[in-house]
């Protein structure tokens, strides 16, 4: 096992699967030479050369539509968005292009390519260039979704989305760039539609995606540690295909379920599974269930303000402790 | 302009054959509207056959089309079938797509068809996604990407454009301008009297206009652009003058043109122009009479094997979403 970064997880997943396959290539703005604006491309240009990994114009349209060009022509293209937000300017290409064209076509193509990006909060750089937008893919029939929390899951959860034959939007959390944690040795390989259980309790049950796992990890911590609350975590990581089963085992057990989401309230993923919940296991909760998220707001840019609006560990606490009584 | 002693005879009836299909086809999918057999909408191509024709004749089997929802000459001219063509139309199990595509959609990539795209200017990087991939695989694949005029002013023209050129890519642009963007005069929106011609400068590239009603223009123009593409000369951008007979779409009567326009324009009609030139270059009124007896006979035919066929079945509403065949999101 080797320690790394999360961000050195996302060329370390890419490298494994651009040496083991010819037909995976790499674009997008300031890829190539600048190793990415995140640091999360660097050294491809240099191990796998300027034909693989291609620096673009600032054309999301042209970058996200030329990788479905080329990967219903045969080619696995790894697209990187620079930032989530900027999905709005590519939209009508992943959800009305990418998201439809094997459904359209009766199955006459298949789209295997990664759209990259980096999501969510952290960085204070306002309403434009910190949203989760997770949930914005979620909602389009055609698209897989995988938002990784660590480093290992970085770089198996990527291996799995390029060999994936369909369209798989990964989401890179900007927060947890800088954590590190140990990655398997070797090829690395996870699979897509897999929850995973983080620490098993027995009195509430923290469903939690991203950068919101390791603050309900700490939640669940200090919840045993300060109020004799026993917590299970379970870490969603894939949101398209998405593992209920896990969820709805761990929900049973506990009889409450919370959701940890970064992404504003309205529609956001944890919304879906708590209609699963109620739909499949309503006589086996022992109170409601409950959505800790960003409320309905654009995210502001100020630290303090950012810091307000994004799930803490405290708010995690502080509402599991005033409703699981 | 008129010799054409550079283009064989095979060509020649191949672009006569194509013409005519189109012409038929697409008379017939307004005809099964009249009698409520082709639902939805459905964007006709007539007026603009010798665009598809002359492309189409000039490419090679496995390059790549890319073209927009008014798109059934490129998907006819490629060779799909007629009877996917009009089962798809009218909803049938026989469609190219089974039904779930429907006129704007229209696809078959076995022909090279990549597909038609119903947002404007979508495809445009899509095909030069294509072609970077032939590029990459070393292939000499091209890919010749069709749109309207009212594309020329739409973000991702740009971007493609761009892109392109940079990355030097085996795409053609080919702008069917056909003076109206929907129901509006291009001339009224832009900023430039030809829309594409005008900006390939922009993006260093030649400025190429030509006859789009000449299906013998367009063939060599279009073998030689291609051939330019396929020897990694980079991509084209043409904008072909052509008109279309009937409205934007299926709702449109086209009641904005100015009177006489339409005539002005049936006197240049592709497909009377093009059988005129042949009946010039020595070929018999015989020769021809056959191509398009025998051209009637088969669009007759698709059109009674697509009515016989049954209506898409409901299974494939849950298919297909995915690669394994399903739509499944959760276990």
């Amino acid at each position: 096992m080797a320690e790394l970064t999360y961000r050195e997880a996302v060329a370390a997943g890419i490298a494994q699967e651009m040496a083991r396959d010819d037909r995976v290539v790499m674009l997008g703005e300031d890829i190539a030479d600048a190793g990415g604006v995140f640091k999360t491309t660097v050294g491809l240009l240099e191990r796998f050369g300027p034909r693989r990994v291609r620096d673009t114009p600032i054309s999301e349209q042209a970058i996200v539509g030329a990788a479905m060009g080329a990967a219903m022509t045969g080619l696995i293209p790894i697209a990187e968005i620079m930032f989530s937000d900027f999905f709005a300017v590519c939209w009508d290409m992943i959800a009305n292009e990418i998201a439809k064209a094997r459904y359209m076509t009766a199955g006459q193509m298949a789209l295997p390519l990664v759209i990259r990006t980096a999501n969510g909060a952290g960085s204070r750089f306002g309403a434009q260039h910190s949203q989760s937008v997770e949930n914005w893919a979620m909602a389009i029939p055609g698209l897989k979704v995988v938002a990784p929390a660590t480093p290992a899951d970085v770089k198996g959860l990527m291996a799995a989305a390029v060999r994936d034959p369909d369209p798989v939007i990964f989401f890179e959390h900007k927060g947890l760039f800088a954590t590190k944690g140990e990655v398997p040795d070797g090829e690395h390989v996870d699979r897509l539609g897999t929850a995973r259980v983080l620490r098993q309790g027995s009195d509430v049950t923290l469903v939690a995606l991203a950068a919101m796992v390791p603050r309900a990890l700490d939640a669940a911590e200090r919840l045993d540690r300060e109020h004799r609350i026993s917590a299970t975590v379970v870490d969603v990581r894939s949101l398209v295909p998405l593992d209920t089963q896990t969820i709805l085992a761990e929900v049973t057990r506990t009889g409450r379920m919370y959701t940890v989401e970064e992404n504003p309230r309205l529609c956001g993923w944890g919304a879906e599974l708590v209609s699963i919940v109620a739909e499949e296991r309503f006589y086996d909760l022992d109170g409601p269930i409950i959505r800790i998220t960003t409320p309905h707001v654009p995210l502001p840019a100020a630290d303090a303000l950012e810091d307000h609006a994004v799930p803490t560990v405290a708010r995690i606490v502080d509402t599991v402790v005033r409703t699981a009584g | 302009m008129t010799s054409s002693s550079d283009i064989d005879g095979s060509t020649r009836f191949a672009l006569y054959r194509s013409l005519l299909e189109i012409r038929v086809v697409e008379k017939r999918a307004y005809d099964l509207f009249l009698h409520n057999l082709v639902k939805g909408t459905s964007h006709l191509a007539l007026g603009q056959e010798a665009v598809a024709a002359g492309f189409a004749v000039a490419m090679r089997p496995d390059d790549y089309t890319f073209c927009t929802y008014r798109g059934h000459h490129h998907t006819l001219a490629r060779g799909a079938p007629m009877v996917g063509v009009l089962g798809e139309l009218m909803g049938r199990k026989c469609g190219l797509m089974a039904g779930k595509g429907g006129s704007m959609h229209l696809t078959s990539v076995r022909h090279g068809v990549m597909g038609s795209y119903a947002i404007v200017g979508a495809h445009l990087p899509v095909a030069a996604g294509a072609a970077w991939s032939a590029q990459y695989r070393g292939t000499d694949q091209v890919a010749v990407c069709f749109f309207g005029d009212g594309t020329t002013n739409i973000g991702a023209f740009h971007e493609a454009l761009n892109l392109a050129v940079v990355w030097k890519l085996p795409v053609i642009f080919v702008c069917e301008n056909n003076l109206y963007m929907e129901y509006t005069p291009i001339a009224s929106v832009t900023a430039v009297e030809h829309p594409a011609a005008d900006r390939a400068a922009a993006y260093g590239l030649p400025r190429v206009i030509v006859d789009g009603n000449d299906a013998d223009a367009v063939f060599r123009l279009a073998r030689d652009t291609i051939a330019a593409a396929r020897a990694g000369g980079g991509p084209a951008l043409i904008e072909a003058k052509t008109y279309r007979h009937s409205g934007h779409s299926r709702a449109d009567p086209a009641k904005y043109r100015p009177p006489g326009e339409l005539e002005d324009w049936l006197r240049r009609d592709p497909v009377t122009l093009y059988r005129t030139r042949l009946l010039e270059a020595g070929i018999s009124e015989a020769a021809l009479r056959d191509v398009e007896l025998a051209t009637q006979g088969a669009v007759d035919a698709a059109t009674e094997a697509a009515k016989a066929s049954p209506p898409a079945p409901v299974e494939v509403v849950e298919q297909d979403v995915w690669s394994d065949g399903g739509s499944a999101w959760r276990n």
